[in-house]
């Protein structure tokens, strides 16, 4: 927990290698604004990526928390659809969970 | 200029309430696997994007695997291609170096707070800038305050923390929802997500089952062409945030 360890090269090469890939897209999406597709194959696919990405990020974790688990991360869903408000859903998730866990006796 | 930030930065405030308390799971999160607060604030500062460093601290075990993690965070960050692509109006005219500036500080929030605006009126980068600045702030807050947190609590899971993680991710999902048109790209991600952790290692589901699932309309459009409309496209991460505005 040294403050310091930041200086280490992986921690260090982590962290640009992060920031450099995301500020190029960031960059790089407004430089080409007029390049890029905006529909047909490559379109659609871009398009898709963003809900495919964090759907894959998120199943397999769900599906290792078991039934619990599942109960959790639907309920999440429901109140985010419900109210849009995502730190609600978050809480709610975290509180079936917790609760779960203290009811079992973990 | 100052004026016009100080009004973007005004109107990020709403949504900075729930950016600040997410960033304090992060925080929490970041504490428990070992990242030092100036790490945490390196990457707020550096890389000022939520979901990608979720992951990261996610993969945060030692040998830190840094292609996996680069090649995460590119997937994932590939949706700033269109955020990047959607401002073009906004920057009409400006210099490169302006817009080199500005861009650092684009996260899903205050594009979508000044998308909104731009729809019922004139806004500027300026106010872009003005919400990223005041977005950058609460983050860090949040993500430092919940770090200090997280060293101080013993027994993680009690608190479901690690849930906390799944219920983030699971939330931000919702809001990428853009009706049935994702009904067969999802089901496939689900699916190829959930083979690839189970037979590969690593964190190579992200990729695969992401890529997987994305290519379903692209087939679908290849096999029945014309018959798969994208409509506009974009991140509808906007409807969520804009919905949590008005």
């Amino acid at each position: 927990m040294n403050p310091l360890s930041v200086t280490d090269p992986f921690v260090v090469l982590a962290i640009a290698g992060a920031a450099l890939v995301t500020y190029g897209l960031r960059l790089g999406g407004l430089l080409l604004a007029e390049h890029l597709p905006k529909s047909g194959g490559f379109g659609g696919f871009l398009a898709a990526l963003p809900g495919t990405i964090l759907l894959s990020l998120v199943v397999p974790g769900i599906v290792s928390a078991g039934p619990l688990g599942g109960l959790a991360a639907l309920s999440t869903a429901l109140c985010v659809w419900r109210t849009r408000n995502v730190f609600f859903g978050v809480i709610v998730g975290m509180g079936i969970v917790a609760a779960g866990r203290w009811w079992a006796g973990y | 200029m100052i004026e016009e930030m100080r009004k973007g930065a005004v109107a990020n405030l709403p949504v900075g309430a729930s950016v600040a308390a997410y960033g304090s799971v992060l925080g929490m999160l970041a504490a428990q696997k070992g990242l030092s607060w100036l790490a945490l604030l390196a990457m707020n500062l550096s890389i000022f994007a939520g979901s990608a460093q979720f992951v990261m601290v996610d993969m945060w075990v030692p040998p830190l695997p840094i292609a996996e993690m680069t090649l995460a965070v590119l997937i994932i960050n590939m949706r700033y291609l269109l955020i990047g692509a959607s401002l073009e109006p906004l920057f009409r005219g400006k210099s490169f170096f302006h817009k080199a500036g500005v861009m650092h500080l684009v996260a899903d929030e205050n594009w979508a707070v000044t998308m909104a605006a731009h729809r019922h009126g004139h806004v500027t980068t300026g106010f872009l800038l003005g919400g990223g600045i005041c977005l950058c702030a609460i983050w860090s807050a949040g993500t430092l305050l919940g770090h200090r947190l997280g060293a101080l609590i013993g027994h993680p899971e009690r608190f479901a923390l690690d849930f906390a993680f799944v219920a983030v991710f699971t939330a931000l999902t919702v809001g990428m929802w853009r009706g049935r048109r994702d009904v067969a790209p999802w089901i496939a991600a689900a699916i190829f997500a959930v083979a690839a952790e189970r037979w590969l290692p690593g964190k190579w589901y992200i990729v695969i089952g992401g890529v997987g699932g994305a290519l379903v309309p692209v087939f679908q459009q290849w096999l029945l062409p014309g018959k798969a409309p994208f409509g506009p496209s974009g991140p509808s991460r906007t409807d969520l945030v804009a919905k949590e505005i008005e």
